[in-house]
């Protein structure tokens, strides 16, 4: 680098010293990042549990306990494959079942607009039943609270989890370490596509749907024939690159894909090339990555294609470093996956 | 996928980086015009597989990138008027300007919305008659038909509340900027398949003859940029200097007559400022005088354009082909996707952009 010459740095764009919240900053990328190390864990550092996972673990009279919230704020309520109230439930399940816990209890706190209409309401109240019985939680507690018509965008939903650790060691990125096999339990990024199809009005040929389930089951089968679970991950916002980043850095490891490898089908890898966006970027609500040790792969992979015939294994873990990163295989050789700062921005042309 | 697959085949690809290999005997520096490629070939890694003596620089076609930063503190301007719905690309939201992105602006409460096509943003109009509605037209020859399409439409139906921020490019007249240039060491280029499919390939003949440089029209995969390179290096050993076509599945020489005759109904060739770079003559469209009533600038002449100010980062020098970005002392360290100093580092398509993401441990390791 000596050779820098002549050249001076005279930028005068003066970024914006983050003043306000941005869109970004609930992408689940670099500026989330920025804003839970920023704000909110230095005010809740001495919360017990793992920051960095999905939910808390908590051990409560001899019981160990997973306890985890999300809300939800999908456009459109309605999408193919789901809508807002199957997702508040399977998404919660889900942040359970990756703590390798039994989802037992869920709570659901609704907030209405004003105008909002009964019979969509209903809609979603009964996709909830019909989600919660489909994953074997029971929603035992809930709260409504109506807003002025303008001051909230139809419906959110909150819904917070309790369940029942199983797992007989710790399910967490601190466990995953050189040799682990990576599978991911089916085809990725359904869920984001379908979304921005219906939200953008895209007219495609043929209608992606949400890939929105509960995961509780497949993982249940991972733990009960004693396969020794290092880590699990559902593949939500930001997609499988950000989660396996976010694990990677965790547990200080070198993850290694083959691009060749990651199952993403037909219609939804046209919808992205077309849209110029990266499918390892894109959001699922039923996808999850394991990390298994490599003696018990090809058990987890059967146990996993019983319950979608695309399960299969990704890479694997390759070394303990200083700063974890991921590579991707490709052409050329391989390439680090990098954390995107928000959400992907479809490219011009 | 079928149409991509083929063209990403690893196998092939390493046959006809050999095949590269082979025919190389010196040095050679090649220019790729389009971001699309430049995103592509780092991407997939392309470059690692070439002979070391070959050296591709990426050229200026980021139509993001060029984008001058008064004309995106104009977008902010127009976009925070009370009424008006601001209508962009969305990789264009996030460009800095001197008064932040429009993303930022956003934040803070101005109507933007992200669209994909300039007759979304049409549409947009034609059911929000109270509104203002404005659309930010960029990029290069690929996207002025659309946007022409979408002025015609608007005459057609008679809407008035629509009006277009222009600020398109052409490739010709950069590429000649380029080669003009005293310190230019660009040897062959890879023309942008897209703008081709458009525009055909005749506009290049003279430029190559009167540089004597080869210019082979490319496609975006892997494979394709392989061949288009490959081509480029044979016409170079051999002491050519043509135009070729590599992406003939979807590129004729003479392009396609109906988009280039929207192009030039609804369009006047103007001398245009590129970021970066500066003021190139007749490197850009505006809008023909029939059509003025849909510019945005005429509709909001209250606003004044803040020049252009000179010499902001090293983009320049990137965008000409002069330096790669990881020659950048602030690169990855003072100047990342977060925080952009110039904007090739903000479009996935820039050149800094797709080096940070595909290449930082490397250039890190290198520094």
């Amino acid at each position: 680098m000596d050779e820098i010459p002549k050249f001076v740095l005279r930028c005068p764009l003066p970024i914006a010293a983050d003043s306000a919240i941005e869109l970004a900053h609930g992408g689940g990328g670099l500026l989330t990042r920025q804003l839970i190390d920023g704000i909110f864990r230095p005010a809740f550092a001495t919360t017990p549990g793992d920051l960095t996972h999905d939910g808390a673990i908590l051990e409560i009279a001899g019981a160990r306990l997973a306890f985890t919230t999300d809300s939800y704020v999908v456009r459109p309520l309605f999408f193919p494959g789901g809508d807002i109230g199957t997702l508040a439930v399977n998404g919660t399940v889900n942040d359970l079942a990756m703590c390798g816990a039994e989802p037992l209890y869920l709570s659901a706190g609704l907030i209405i607009e004003e105008g909002f209409a009964l019979a969509d309401l209903r809609r979603i109240i009964d996709s909830i039943r019909l989600a919660a019985l489909a994953a074997g939680v029971k929603l035992v507690t809930g709260d409504t609270k109506v807003v002025e018509r303008g001051k909230g965008d139809g419906l959110y939903i909150n819904t917070s989890g309790v369940g029942l650790v199983t797992a007989r060691q710790p399910v967490t990125p601190a466990r995953v370490q050189p040799g682990d096999t990576v599978i991911i339990s089916g085809d990725i990024a359904r869920h984001g596509v379908a979304i921005m199809a219906v939200r953008e009005g895209l007219g495609f040929e043929t209608t992606i749907t949400s890939d929105c389930a509960p995961l509780a089951t497949p993982v249940r089968d991972l733990l009960r024939a004693g396969i020794d679970v290092h880590c699990l991950r559902d593949l939500t916002r930001g997609g499988l690159a950000t989660a396996l980043i976010e694990i990677a850095e965790t547990a200080n490891v070198i993850i290694r894909l083959n691009d060749t490898a990651i199952p993403v089908s037909a219609p939804v890898r046209g919808a992205c090339e077309l849209l110029g966006l990266d499918p390892l970027y894109i959001a699922n609500e039923g996808r999850f990555a394991a990390f298994v040790p490599a003696a018990g792969a090809e058990e987890a992979l059967a146990i996993l294609k019983r319950h979608d015939e695309a399960a299969v294994i990704i890479g694997h873990v390759e070394a303990f470093v200083r700063n974890g990163e991921v590579r991707l295989d490709t052409i050329g050789g391989s390439r680090p996956l990098d954390m995107l700062s928000g959400e992907q921005l479809p490219r011009i042309c | 996928m079928k149409h991509v697959d083929e063209f990403r085949d690893p196998a092939a690809a390493r046959r006809t980086a050999e095949a590269i290999a082979r025919i190389t005997t010196r040095p050679w520096t090649l220019m790729e015009i389009c971001g699309g490629q430049t995103h592509a070939i780092v991407r997939h890694g392309v470059d690692l597989l070439l002979p070391e003596s070959v050296s591709l620089l990426h050229g200026p076609g980021c139509p993001v990138c060029v984008t001058p930063a008064s004309m995106i503190a104009t977008a902010i301007a127009i976009a925070g008027r009370p009424g008006v719905i601001f209508c962009s690309f969305g990789d264009m939201l996030r460009v800095p300007s001197t008064s932040g992105s429009l993303n930022v602006a956003k934040a803070r409460g101005a109507d933007i919305r992200m669209v994909y096509s300039p007759l979304d943003a049409l549409a947009i109009a034609r059911a929000q008659p109270d509104r203002e509605v404005v659309f930010f037209a960029i990029g290069f020859e690929t996207t002025a038909p659309a946007t022409a399409m979408a002025v015609l439409q608007a005459e057609r139906e008679g809407i008035e509340n629509f009006s277009m921020l222009v600020s398109h490019v052409l490739v010709p007249p950069a590429i000649e900027a380029i080669l003009g240039d005293t310190a230019n060491i660009v040897q062959g280029f890879l023309a942008a398949g897209h703008v081709c499919t458009i525009m055909g390939y005749r506009e290049y003949e003279p430029i190559s003859q009167r540089y004597h440089i080869p210019i082979v029209v490319t496609g975006f995969e892997a494979l394709d940029l392989l061949q288009g390179i490959y081509l480029c290096i044979r016409q170079l050993e051999e002491g050519r200097a043509e135009v070729e076509n590599q992406y003939s599945r979807s590129v004729r020489r003479d392009g396609n007559d109906l988009a280039q005759a929207a192009i030039a109904r609804v369009f006047t060739v103007r001398q245009q400022n590129w970021r970066g770079i500066g003021d190139i003559q007749a490197s850009g469209l505006g809008l023909a005088p029939a059509y003025m009533r849909y510019d945005a600038l005429l509709r909001f002449s209250d606003i004044a354009i803040a020049p252009e100010r000179a010499g902001e980062c090293f983009s320049g020098e990137i965008l000409r082909g002069l330096r790669k970005p990881d020659a950048c002392p602030a690169f990855g360290t003072g100047c990342t996707p977060e925080h952009p100093l110039g904007a090739t580092m903000v479009s996935p398509e820039g050149a800094c952009a797709a080096y940070y993401r595909y290449r930082r441990p490397i250039a890190v390791a290198g520094a």
